[in-house]
């Protein structure tokens, strides 16, 4: 690098992050989001004391209520529903508004809005100066998208928020996932941080060994070296992984630790879940 | 490309989830017999691994940012069986743990991303690599080509499947339960971003990788190059394959805005004559002119005459844009998602050999 290139590179205001920066501001954000969850899931709240084979059954459950429903009343009422649930597991209402709320307003919102103009039906408004007719039809169409994204990502939201993730892994054996992917889930799952660790490290050192800006083509060949170097180090993690767990008599089969067990308050509330879930098709499939 | 619960109907999730349902069946048997114990480890690690270069920023020509799915990637190392099942578990535990993506639509977003895109990329790697050397700037092209079309493909999936959604569900006014676009709107509007930036970050990705494994670790890339020839190009290795590969890409651009403009040009290609250029004047005169100026029959040849009506409707005159069928329209849409690959690519290649031009001056 030369000087003048060195000089232009001197950052005299904001300058715009590299795309190393970006990339090691994402891979600490899922860490940290992920320890988040991790944490919320063991404060004593409602759906935190619910087994989990219930909490993956119900919530599907209502998330197939939500994606079934033909009345914005109906997806309304279930939202309302998250809601409640989110105020009884102690889930800050700023952690909706923030991980969900607002980014599916902004993404699907943004999507939805030129439907208002593109779906034919029965005009309800012009819009001043451009004169486009905004139809009943387009309107509902965008409220259908827009409420039925924020409530199936609320419950999706919950029930990572307030179930540790072995146990959610774990859970899913109720709806027939094979053992073995359930144990191929459960070690991807651990391995993405020590993985995300490993990527935040090369992006950082090369960070820290970099003056001034890189070129293009030197940025592109540094992230194709990037994925390169993560690939080969995950075939060799991957031996080793595989040499630790013959040495300790893995011979292909994989077993779980069973734990849950079914208590009362546990068959209340599925019978809550399917109430709701229950009512909320009966009263969409009567209007 | 993550498609979130909400945009399509439980019934459109079920179809897709049944039509994953048998290709994840064979990967497992496949991928089992293949690895025996290693399984496990394997596929845990090489998910992982896919988990996070989704989650890179890569740097594109002209500036900009955008994330890779890495389906090309996955499929060279892997195998399209090994691949569809590492980008599946990848994006069940995005789905699940990092709300990237719907739990009911995460059939679907298999079926697109992790079946369909292995699959392509797959087919469009082997048979542009062809029995070229590992070490040859061929498979960098191969590789950056396989990971455009498999993105390219699989959004165009994701359109159709949203693109469907107000046609099948709406309620009784009309209003459109789902996804509220038609296929004419959603397929524009979809593989426009897709041409574009998440291609790009898909060929980016795709090429350096391939060309960096075949510096450091070429063994990485022998499982999908069976039959490559034997290696001894050194030179090739040393100097880099992304760079020996500019012009090549430059080449594969310029083609892909060729092919389709070639299909809409003026005249008619020999052999493709309809009846009704038997009876034009014109007509008649392009055929024998390209026929070694042997005259055409006076009459349409009966044969023609019979077949020429069982499939007319689809593609009339090539002339996409000006149609009111549906379904020229689509095909429309494939025509100039390829000219505006082509040239999107070609004109980024350009950018930046001005701009290197321009730095080194």
């Amino acid at each position: 690098m030369t000087m003048g290139e060195i000089r232009r590179a001197a950052p005299t205001r904001r300058r715009r992050k590299s795309f190393v920066e970006r990339t090691i501001i994402g891979l600490a954000e899922a860490m940290e989001q992920s320890l988040y969850a991790e944490e919320l899931a063991h404060t004593d709240g409602l759906l935190q004391k619910i087994d989990p084979r219930v909490k993956v059954v119900g919530m599907l459950a209502l998330l197939v209520a939500a994606a079934l429903s033909h009345t914005i009343g109906v997806i309304l009422g279930l939202f309302a529903g998250a809601l409640l649930l989110a105020r009884l597991s102690q889930v800050p209402l700023r952690t909706l508004v923030g991980r969900i709320w607002v980014p599916v307003l902004l993404f699907t919102g943004v999507l939805a809005l030129p439907a208002i103009f593109t779906t034919p039906g029965q005009p309800i408004a012009h819009l001043p100066l451009l004169g486009w007719a905004i139809t009943a039809q387009g309107v509902s169409g965008a409220t259908y998208l827009i409420t039925r994204v924020e409530t199936a990502a609320t419950f999706s939201l919950l029930l990572i928020l307030c179930t540790p993730w072995t146990h959610v892994l774990k859970a899913l054996r109720v709806l027939q996932v094979p053992v073995v992917g359930v144990v191929i889930l459960g070690m991807t799952y651990r391995y993405i941080f020590l993985m995300l660790q490993i990527a935040r490290d090369m992006f950082e050192s090369r960070q820290s060994r970099m003056v001034g800006r890189l070129t293009g083509p030197d940025q592109r060949r540094l992230a194709g070296a990037s994925v390169g170097v993560l690939l080969s180090k995950s075939f060799t993690l991957s031996n080793d992984i595989y040499m630790a767990m013959q040495s300790r008599g893995f011979r292909g089969e994989v077993y779980t630790l069973d734990e849950f067990v079914m208590r009362r308050s546990d068959w209340l509330a599925l019978a809550g879940f399917a109430l709701v879930a229950g009512a909320a098709v009966i009263v969409d499939f009567r209007f | 490309m993550h498609i979130p619960d909400g945009y399509l109907s439980p019934s459109t999730c079920a179809a897709l989830y049944a039509a994953s349902a048998p290709f994840w069946y064979v990967a497992f048997r496949k991928i089992t017999r293949l690895l025996s114990t290693r399984l496990v480890p394997l596929l845990s690690v090489f998910a992982a691994f896919s988990f996070v270069i989704m989650m890179f920023n890569l740097p594109l020509p002209g500036g900009t940012t955008g994330h890779a799915v890495g389906m090309a990637v996955s499929t060279i190392v892997l195998g399209p069986w090994g691949s569809i099942l590492a980008i599946s578990v990848a994006l069940l535990i995005q789905a699940l743990f990092f709300g990237d993506g719907g739990i009911t639509a995460f059939g679907a977003n298999c079926f697109n991303m992790a079946i369909v895109g292995s699959l392509v990329a797959y087919v469009a790697y082997r048979m542009i690599a062809g029995r070229a050397a590992i070490s040859s700037p061929r498979r960098v092209v191969a590789a950056a080509v396989a990971g455009y079309l498999a993105i390219n493909v699989a959004a165009l999936l994701t359109a159709i499947e949203f693109g469907i959604q107000p046609m099948l569900f709406h309620d009784v006014s009309g209003a459109p339960l789902y996804a509220p676009y038609p296929l004419n709107i959603a397929i524009p509007a979809m593989m426009l971003g897709h041409v574009t930036i998440a291609g790009l970050a898909e060929l980016v990705v795709s090429g350096g990788v391939v060309a960096y494994l075949q510096r450091s670790e070429p063994g990485l890339l022998k499982i999908t190059a069976p039959g490559a020839v034997g290696e001894g190009d050194a030179e090739v290795v040393q100097r880099g394959g992304w760079r020996v590969a500019r012009p090549l890409l430059i080449l594969v651009a310029v083609m892909m805005i060729l092919s389709p403009l070639g299909l809409v040009a003026a005249g008619t290609a020999w052999g493709e004559w309809s009846p009704e250029d038997f009876g034009n004047a014109q007509a008649r005169q392009e055929i024998q002119a390209g026929s070694g100026n042997v005259a055409p029959p006076a009459a349409v040849p009966p044969g023609l005459a019979q077949v020429a009506g069982v499939w007319n409707a689809v593609l009339p005159d090539y002339d996409p844009f000006q149609s009111g069928d549906v379904n020229i329209q689509r095909i429309g849409y494939v025509i100039s998602a390829l000219v505006g690959g082509g040239l999107i690519l070609l004109s980024f290649l350009l950018i930046g050999w001005v701009a290197g031009r321009m730095g080194r001056g």
